[in-house]
C-alpha cells in the first residue's frame, strides 16, 4: 500500500469534484433542499381539523359545547349546517373532516336523564387523522361533560373535591412540546446523509468506465484498496461538511434541541457515512453506467432509510418479519443514535449497542467494497 | 522470425483466449526484440485488442504464456505492469485536469522518482510539440493532441515495453506523422513497441508485423519479406475507362483478382509474364490504356491475396 | 466542372455550419455529377459527418447553399430525404431483428411500394450475399455482412444519391473490397455516391476526392491529380543500415525539401528525383552508411495531405 498512489488518486478526485459544477451542486445544495422540504413538508401533528357543526337544538347548552370546539386548537370550525344533507355534502367534498351533530333534545336529556348524546361523524379516509380527531373530540366533550357535572353538583350544594377519583398527569419526556418536527428532523439528517453519500460515491467508478479511463487505470500498479481509499476520502470530507450543514440547520433554523455531544455526533456520522459510501462504491463497481449506478445506489440507501429505519414509522409497530429485516438496515442504527443524541442527550453507554452494530456494518462494507473491485476486464 | 534463439523482451507462446463459444485469440506465438516496432495488423474482431489486453495484464489468457522483460506476466501481473506501458484503444483522459496534472497523476501511480520526473516530462512535451499546452485542460485539446498526451502519460515511467492499441485511428495525418516520430525515437532508445492497427498502410511503418485473422496469426515477417511472399505479381493498368478494363480482365485466365482504383485497375496475376496477355486482352476489347506495369503490392493486396488462399469462414 | 452535360446531382456552394463559436463546416464548395463516386477524406473532427447530415436535411446550414437532386436542403429537407439513401457509421441495423425484418422495416420507412417490395428485398438480400440466411438475426452476422446489408437497406427505394458515412470502419479488407465493387456497380447505374472516410487509402477507389481538415476543403480533384500537384516535389525511398542518424545530414543536402522516417527507410522529398537519387546515394555511401539503396516512389495521399496542411505549428491549438 503506497501512500503516494493514494494521494495521487485523492488529488485527482478532488480536482474533478471541484471543477465539475454538477457534483458540487449535488454535494452542497441537495442537503439544504432536502432539509427544508422534509422539515417543513412532513408534519405528523394534527391541528386545525376542519369541523362543521349541525346544531338541531340551538340552545345555550349546545352553543356552549360548540364554543368549546371552536376554542380548541385542534379544531377549526368551518360553519354550521342547516340539515343532514348539508353535513353529508361537506364531508363528501372535504370541506370538513369531522361533523358534530347535537340532537334536538340535547338539553332536556342532559337535565332530565343526566345523559346527553352527541353524534360525531368522521371522514376516515385517513385513519390516523380520523382516530386523532375522534380522540380530541372525545376529550372536548369529556371536558364539557365534567364541567356540566361540576355545575350540577354545585347546584345541589355538594363539594367538588371528592368527585375526581383518578387523574392522569402526563409528563412528556424528551419532546415536551410533542412537536413532530423534533423527531423528524434527526431522521431527515440520516436520510440526507444516505442520499448524498450514495449519490456521490456511486458515480465515481462508473464514470471512469464511461469516460474510458478505467482500462488505463487497471493497467497501472495501483491496488484496489488504494483506489478505494483515494476515491472515497474526498467524498467523506464532503459528506462530513454536509453533516455540519444539516446539524446547523436543525439546531439553528428548525430549533430542534441537540442534547448530545459533538464528538459523538461526528463519530457516529462518520461511521454511517462510511457505510453509505461503501455501498455506493460497491454499486459503482458492479454497474458500469453512471445512470444505472446512481439509481441502484439510491434504491439501496434511500428506500430502506426512509421506510425501515424508524424514521417515518416506528419499528416496533411493524410486523415481526419486517422488524427482523430492519436489523440489516444501517439507517436503523443511525436514526436510533441520532434521536438519542438530539432529543435524549443519551451518553455513550446508552448508545453502545447501536454504535457497535454500525461499526460492524462499516467494517463489513469496507471489506466487501474493497474486494469487489477486480483488476481485470473479465 | 519466430523460433530464433535471441530472447526477446516480449515472448508470447501458445496464447489462447476464449469468450464462450468464440475463440478470440487462437494460439499466438511471437517474440519482440528491444528496439523493434512490431505490428499486429488485422481488421476488427481479429483479436488485436484482446492480445494487447492480455499482455497488459488487464485480461487473463485461457492458455499460453507471456514473458515480458523477464517477468512471467501470468504469475506476477502486478510486477509486470511496471515494465509495460499500455495505451488502450478507447482511452480517455481526465478532461477536467490539465495536461500537466494528467501526466503527474500517472507519474505518481508508477512512483516515478521525483528527481527525474520534471526533466522527463519536459522532454516528452517538447518532443510532442505540446510544451505550450501544459496548463490547458485535457478536454480542450484536439483529437491528435489527446492521442499524443495519452502517449506521454504512458511513457512517463520509462517503460521497456510499449503496447499501443490502434493509437492513430481517425487522427489527422500530421499528428499521425508526429506520433510516429516519437515512436521512432523511442525505438532508437531500445524500447520494444507492439502496436496494433487496422490501417494496412500503417503496417508498412513497422519493422516486423503479423497479419491476424479471426484470432490466428497468418504470417509474421518484415513488410518487404511479406510482399516477397505474395504469390504471383501485381500489375497496374492506367486506363481512361477503368470499369471497362475491370470487366474485360475479371475472367481472364491467370488473373486472380482485379481491383478498381481511381486511376485504373490493379490486377493480381499468377505470374509477371501475364503482363503481355493482359495488355493484349485489353487491346482486343478496344480499351485504351495509358500504361501497364508491374508494381509493388500493398499490404492490403497482400492481406487479401493471402486470405483468399486460406479457406475462410465469414460468418460470426 | 462535370464531364457530361447533365446537371450535377449535388451542388454545394460556400456552405457554413456553426455550433456556437465552433465552425464545423467552413465555406465548403463542390459538385458531384451523376454516377460519380466522391470521397470525403479527413481525420475525425474534420466536419465530414456534419456535412453529410446537412446534405441529408438533418441539420440546417448556417450560411451558404446546398442543392441535392435539385432541391435546396434548407428549404425542403423532407423532399431531399425522399430522394437519398443514407448509411451511417456503425450501420444502424437492429440487432435483435432478422435480415428480412430489417429490410422490411427500412423499406416501409422509405416508402417502398408493396408491389415493389418483394423484388427489392430479393435484390438487397442477393447483393449482400445473404440468400438462404434471410431469417438470421443481424446480431449473428459478421461485420462485412452487416455492412452489405446496411447498404442494401439504404437503396431499397432506388435513390439517385447515396451518402455513406464511414461505411468501412473496422471491416476486413476482403469485405471492404467487395463493398467497393458494389458501390462502383451502383455508380455505373447512375447513382451519385458521396463517401466519407478517415482511411486515406480508400481515396484510391473514388473518382474524385475532397480533402477536408478542420471544416475546410483543402484540396479537390482526382487522386492522381492530388498526388501529383500537391507534393511540391518527388519522393524517394532510401533504405540502408541504421539510417536514423542520416536524417540530419540529408536535410541539409541540396534539393532536399523534407525528410521523414518510415519504417526502416527514409522518405525524402526532393525537387527532382532523377537528379538527386544518385547524388544522395553517393553522399550517404561516402559518409559511411552501408547497403544504401534509393528508389523513386509514388507519394501516398497521406503525404499529400500532410504537405497541403502545412507544418505542425499550424496545427497546434487548433481545437481552441
Amino acid at each position: 500500500m503506497r501512500w503516494r498512489r493514494v494521494k495521487a488518486i485523492l488529488v485527482k478526485e478532488s480536482l474533478q469534484i471541484v471543477r465539475d459544477p454538477r457534483s458540487l451542486v449535488i454535494a452542497l445544495l441537495i442537503p439544504l433542499l432536502q432539509m427544508f422540504l422534509l422539515g417543513y413538508g412532513i408534519s405528523l401533528d394534527v391541528k386545525q381539523i376542519p369541523l362543521c357543526a349541525y346544531d338541531r337544538e340551538g340552545s345555550q347548552a349546545s352553543q356552549d359545547l360548540l364554543q368549546r370546539f371552536a376554542a380548541s386548537p385542534y379544531f377549526a370550525l368551518q360553519g354550521q349546517a342547516a340539515d343532514y344533507a348539508e353535513v353529508g355534502r361537506n364531508l363528501d367534498n372535504g370541506r370538513c373532516r369531522l361533523a358534530i351533530v347535537i340532537p334536538a333534545d340535547f338539553s332536556r336529556t342532559l337535565n332530565d336523564a343526566g345523559q346527553g348524546v352527541v353524534q360525531a361523524l368522521l371522514d376516515a379516509t385517513d385513519t390516523n387523522t380520523a382516530s386523532l380527531a375522534a380522540g380530541y373530540a372525545g376529550a372536548v366533550v369529556a371536558s364539557y361533560s365534567s364541567a356540566v357535572q361540576l355545575k350540577s353538583i354545585e347546584r345541589r350544594g355538594g363539594s367538588v373535591q371528592t368527585l375526581t377519583p383518578v387523574e392522569v398527569r402526563a409528563r412528556v419526556w424528551f419532546n415536551e412540546d410533542l412537536v413532530s418536527r423534533n423527531f423528524i428532523i434527526p431522521g431527515v439528517v440520516a436520510l440526507v446523509m444516505a442520499i448524498v453519500g450514495a449519490q456521490l460515491s456511486s458515480l465515481t467508478i462508473a464514470r471512469e468506465w464511461e469516460r474510458g479511463t478505467m482500462e488505463l487505470l487497471i493497467s497501472t500498479p495501483v491496488k484496489p484498496l488504494e483506489l478505494m481509499l483515494g476515491k472515497l476520502l474526498p467524498y467523506f470530507v464532503v459528506g462530513m461538511i454536509d453533516a455540519c450543514i444539516c446539524l446547523a440547520l436543525a439546531v439553528f433554523w428548525f430549533q430542534v434541541p441537540f442534547r448530545g455531544t459533538l464528538p459523538a455526533m461526528a463519530f457516529t456520522t462518520g461511521l454511517f457515512l462510511t457505510v453509505v459510501l461503501c455501498i455506493g462504491y460497491y454499486v459503482s463497481v458492479s454497474i458500469r453506467s453512471q445512470v444505472g449506478a446512481s439509481q441502484v445506489a439510491l434504491l439501496l440507501t434511500m428506500l430502506p432509510t426512509t421506510l425501515l429505519s424508524g424514521f417515518s414509522f416506528p419499528i416496533d409497530q411493524m410486523p415481526p418479519a419486517v422488524q427482523t429485516v430492519t436489523y440489516l438496515v444501517s439507517g436503523r442504527y443511525y436514526v436510533t443514535i441520532l434521536k438519542g443524541l438530539f432529543l435524549k442527550g443519551a451518553p455513550w453507554t446508552e448508545l453502545l449497542l447501536p454504535i457497535l452494530c454500525l461499526t460492524l456494518y462499516a467494517l463489513v462494507m469496507i471489506l466487501l467494497a474493497a474486494r469487489a473491485f477486480r483488476k481485470t476486464l473479465d | 522470425m519466430m523460433g530464433e534463439a535471441a530472447a526477446g523482451v516480449i515472448q508470447v507462446c501458445g496464447l489462447v483466449k476464449r469468450f464462450d463459444a468464440l475463440t478470440a485469440v487462437d494460439n499466438l506465438n511471437f517474440t519482440v526484440q528491444p528496439g523493434e516496432i512490431f505490428g499486429l495488423v488485422g481488421p476488427d474482431g481479429s483479436g488485436k485488442t484482446t492480445t494487447l489486453r492480455m499482455l497488459a495484464s488487464v485480461m487473463r489468457p485461457d492458455e499460453g504464456s507471456i514473458v515480458i522483460d523477464g517477468v512471467d506476466v501470468l504469475a506476477q501481473p502486478e510486477q509486470a505492469k511496471r515494465h509495460v506501458s499500455y495505451m488502450p484503444q478507447r482511452f480517455g483522459l481526465y478532461e477536467d485536469l490539465t495536461v500537466q496534472e494528467n501526466i503527474r497523476f500517472y507519474a505518481d501511480l508508477f512512483e516515478v522518482p521525483q528527481s527525474s520526473w520534471t526533466a522527463r516530462v519536459d522532454r516528452l512535451l517538447l518532443a510532442a510539440d505540446m510544451a505550450a499546452f501544459r496548463k490547458r485542460l485535457a478536454g480542450q485539446l484536439s483529437g491528435g493532441m489527446k492521442q499524443k498526451l495519452g502517449l506521454i502519460c504512458s511513457l512517463v515511467h520509462t517503460p521497456r515495453v510499449l503496447l499501443l492499441d490502434e493509437p492513430t485511428t481517425g487522427v489527422d495525418p500530421v499528428s499521425r506523422r508526429e506520433f510516429w516520430q516519437i515512436l521512432y525515437s523511442l525505438r532508437a532508445e531500445g524500447v520494444a513497441i507492439l502496436i496494433s492497427t487496422a490501417y494496412l498502410d500503417e503496417a508498412e511503418r513497422c519493422d516486423r508485423l503479423t497479419l491476424l485473422h479471426a484470432g490466428s496469426m497468418m504470417y509474421c515477417d518484415t513488410p518487404a519479406g511479406l510482399k516477397a511472399r505474395m504469390p504471383g505479381a501485381m500489375l497496374e493498368v492506367v486506363a481512361a475507362d477503368p470499369r471497362r478494363a475491370l470487366a474485360v480482365l475479371r475472367d481472364l485466365p491467370g488473373v486472380q483478382g482485379v481491383l478498381l482504383v481511381g486511376v485504373g485497375v490493379h490486377v493480381h496475376v499468377d505470374a509477371p509474364q501475364r503482363l503481355a496477355s493482359v495488355g493484349a486482352a485489353l487491346a482486343a476489347a478496344g480499351v485504351a490504356i495509358t500504361t501497364i506495369a508491374q508494381v509493388e503490392p500493398s499490404i492490403e493486396d497482400l492481406f487479401v491475396a493471402l486470405l483468399d488462399q486460406a479457406p475462410v469462414e465469414e460468418s460470426a | 466542372m462535370t464531364a457530361n452535360a447533365a446537371p450535377a446531382q449535388i451542388v454545394v456552394d460556400a456552405l457554413v455550419k456553426r455550433f456556437g463559436d465552433f465552425v464545423a463546416v467552413n465555406r465548403v464548395s463542390f459538385e458531384v455529377a451523376r454516377g460519380e463516386v466522391m470521397g470525403f477524406i479527413g481525420p475525425n473532427g474534420a466536419g465530414k459527418s456534419t456535412l453529410i447530415r446537412i446534405l441529408c436535411g438533418l441539420l440546417r446550414p448556417s450560411a451558404g447553399r446546398a442543392l441535392v437532386a435539385g432541391i435546396d436542403v434548407a428549404r425542403d429537407p423532407e423532399g431531399v430525404r425522399r430522394r437519398i439513401g443514407y448509411m451511417s457509421q456503425k450501420f444502424s441495423l437492429y440487432n435483435d431483428m432478422s435480415v428480412v425484418e430489417n429490410l422490411r422495416f427500412f423499406g416501409g420507412v422509405y416508402g417502398v411500394s408493396r408491389a415493389d417490395m418483394a423484388a427489392r428485398l430479393r435484390f438487397a438480400v442477393d447483393m449482400a450475399g445473404l440468400t438462404g440466411r434471410e431469417d438470421a438475426l443481424v446480431a449473428t452476422l459478421a461485420g462485412g455482412w452487416k455492412q452489405r446489408l446496411a447498404l442494401g437497406a439504404a437503396i431499397l427505394h432506388r435513390p439517385a444519391i447515396l451518402f455513406l458515412d464511414e461505411p468501412t470502419s473496422g471491416v476486413d479488407p476482403s469485405s471492404r473490397r467487395r463493398f467497393w465493387e458494389l458501390i462502383h456497380a451502383l455508380a455505373q447505374d447512375g447513382v451519385s455516391v458521396l463517401v466519407s472516410t478517415h482511411y486515406m487509402d480508400e481515396a484510391e477507389y473514388c473518382d474524385r476526392i475532397a480533402l477536408v481538415n478542420h471544416g475546410r476543403l483543402i484540396a479537390l480533384g482526382s487522386p492522381l491529380e492530388l498526388k501529383q500537384r500537391s507534393l511540391g516535389g518527388e519522393l524517394l525511398a532510401i533504405e540502408g543500415e541504421r539510417l536514423g542518424d542520416a536524417m540530419a545530414p540529408l536535410q541539409r543536402a541540396p534539393g532536399v525539401r523534407d525528410v521523414a522516417m518510415f519504417g526502416s527507410a527514409l522518405h525524402v522529398l526532393v525537387d527532382e528525383a532523377a537528379l538527386r537519387l544518385p547524388e544522395l546515394e553517393q553522399q550517404l555511401t561516402a559518409a559511411g552508411w552501408t547497403n544504401v539503396r534509393a528508389r523513386r516512389i509514388d507519394p501516398s495521399l497521406e503525404d499529400s495531405f500532410v504537405h497541403l496542411v502545412g507544418s505542425s505549428a499550424a496545427q497546434a491549438g487548433a481545437a481552441a
